[in-house]
């Protein structure tokens, strides 16, 4: 079985972003850049499936600036068989990837198909949805966990209230929960030999996708700062003011 | 110009975030619809026909429906959503699933967790963890929405809408159901409760998380979070989780205990009326966000809370 694994390069998630001063967009310039952390989540189970007999080969994508290189060679680090980089400079949005991620896939006819949940960048939660639509395949989302079983893939799913098991026909697309795995750590052989690993490229208009946004973003601005807390010296005092002052017990 | 709104309901009755998700429909202007798609889902269409400002519910019933499967919605959806302006459901887990399949089926962007409404093509959105807020325009013939439900109160009740039932379609067969495991609680649901009490690393244990949280959410009322530390040390289950992956919670009062309060939790509750913290590490990021700190050990300061508030 083949896997398709989709990985993002995003702001570092301990990172607290700015706004740029003129409100036009957030400032990422110099900020440390890493694999969105569902996304290495989702390489890991690709690679874990392998590790397992039930995976032969693991091809990773990432789609955006030339710097998206790094991200896919961390992959291979971890385990990837090799890597493909759509590079554009363009805005990309959740659609146009799903649609440059279906053409990908229709070159590679995987199996499977795993992407992280979402991407702590736009928070948007779309992409794995949306590439099922267009390829009219079942989904598995906020997986927890996955096992393959009789030609078929059960999926537990995060669910609001608890967890919930769906069994879908493959081909199929998983996008990935917090608590599917633990990534492994990344080891320096292996980020040697990954140097040696293939990295192809190809262009949006390779892929024959007009990647152009389709939402305006108008501005972007801090959230309203909370007012200062105060510290209070003892229990008793707290209750009281939340009584007396906050007046919501 | 109407709106079409996804109702979430378990057959029998109509989960609250539906009525958040009908007030921000009700704020683009426009006649409101509500699907109702289920299996003997009559009572959750009655119960859709009462809310304030639905016209109309629209009732989908087959056997394959009993369980919301994007697989088998998304055709339903996107049959409907011709005709209409905007499609909405709540930004729950799913309402997540849903509707950007439906989105992409329609070769329109989807908007996710939208927090105001500005115009009918203008929407407001967090993005990094909640830390920058987006406006955002839509140029599509029909936008598809989540809207994040601590954003917009419930509506209320209101006149009898009409109920239509329309056909459920067919069962793509792709995906089917197999179980849920659901966490049993007598105590108010986390999205909805008006006071949450939440645990972080800092209870130590599963025991204890149980020990000493229980009695002050039982005293107040109150939900119990917990933050990401204390679900994935196995302290609370999954569905505990208040943070920028779990649920956002904005009760009227929020307290965060032994929770040091890392950006991707904050996230999740920052928007909370009145945030206590009690904390013993004066230094904890949580600190910055509280209306009220108190520096105690939580195992020493949470009992002598339950004291106080039975004086």
């Amino acid at each position: 079985m083949k896997i398709l694994v989709a990985v993002k390069r995003v702001v570092d998630y301990n990172v607290k972003v700015r706004v740029k001063a003129d409100g036009s967009d957030v400032d990422i310039a110099n900020v440390k850049m890493s694999m969105n952390p569902f996304d290495e989540i989702a390489v890991e189970e690709a690679v874990r499936l392998k590790e397992a007999g039930k995976a032969t080969e693991i091809v990773v994508v990432s789609l955006g600036i030339k710097q998206c290189e790094e991200t896919l060679r961390t992959a291979l680090a971890m385990g990837a068989d090799r890597a493909i980089h759509v590079e554009t400079d363009a805005v990309l949005q959740p659609l146009a990837v799903a649609k440059l991620l279906r053409a990908v896939a229709d070159k590679e006819q995987p199996q499977l198909i795993i992407l992280g949940k979402q991407a702590i960048d736009d928070d948007a939660n779309q992409t794995g949805q949306m590439l099922a639509a267009l390829m009219n395949l079942p989904q598995g989302t906020f997986a927890s966990k996955v096992e393959l079983a009789d030609g078929r893939l059960n999926v537990t799913r995060e669910i609001d209230g608890g967890l919930e098991t769906v069994s879908l026909s493959l081909p199929a697309i998983v996008t990935t929960d917090l608590r599917l795995n633990e990534p492994r750590y990344v080891k320096l052989p292996n980020i040697m030999a990954a140097k040696k690993k293939p990295l192809d490229k190809v262009s949006p208009a390779d892929l024959g996708v007009d990647p152009a946004p389709r939402l305006k973003q108008l501005k972007v601005s801090e959230p309203p700062v909370r007012k200062a807390g105060i510290k209070v010296g003892s229990v008793a005092e707290l209750v009281a003011k939340l009584k007396n002052e906050a007046k919501v017990i | 110009m109407s709106i079409l709104v996804i109702a979430e309901h378990d057959n029998a009755s109509l989960k609250a975030a539906t009525l958040n998700t009908v007030t921000a429909a009700a704020k683009l202007g426009g006649d409101i619809h509500v699907l109702v798609a289920g299996h003997n889902a009559g009572a959750a269409a009655q119960a859709a026909a009462k809310v304030a400002g639905v016209s109309k519910v629209l009732l989908a019933e087959a056997a394959h429906l009993a369980h919301p499967l994007a697989e088998n919605l998304a055709p339903i959806v996107v049959e409907l959503a011709r005709g209409y302006s905007h499609v909405l459901a709540p930004a729950t887990t799913q309402g997540k699933n849903l509707l950007p399949r439906v989105a992409a089926l329609l070769d329109v962007a989807q908007i996710s967790d939208v927090i105001a409404i500005e115009s009918a093509d203008t929407f407001v959105r967090p993005i990094y963890a909640g830390n920058v807020i987006a406006t955002v325009q839509s140029s599509d013939a029909i936008k598809v929405l989540t809207v994040r439900t601590t954003a917009f109160d419930a509506a209320g009740d209101g006149a009898a809408a009409t109920i239509d039932n329309i056909a459920g379609g067919s069962d793509t067969g792709v995906s089917r159901f197999v179980s849920a495991e659901l966490t049993k609680s007598s105590r108010p649901e986390l999205g909805a409760a008006k006071i949450v009490v939440s645990g972080g690393r800092a209870l130590a244990s599963s025991e204890q998380f149980h020990a000493v949280l229980e009695p002050l959410a039982d005293k107040l009322g109150a939900a119990i979070g917990a933050s990401r530390a204390a679900v994935d040390a196995g302290y609370a289950p999954n569905d505990y989780q208040v943070g920028q992956t779990g649920k956002i919670v904005a009760p009227q009062l929020y307290i965060a205990v032994g929770i040091s309060g890392a950006i991707q939790h904050l996230a999740g509750m920052k928007d909370s009326k009145v945030i206590v913290a009690i904390n013993k590490d004066e230094e904890a990021p949580i600190f910055q966000v509280a209306d009220y700190a108190l520096v105690a050990d939580l195992f020493t300061a949470v009992p002598e809370l339950i004291a106080e508030l039975n004086k």
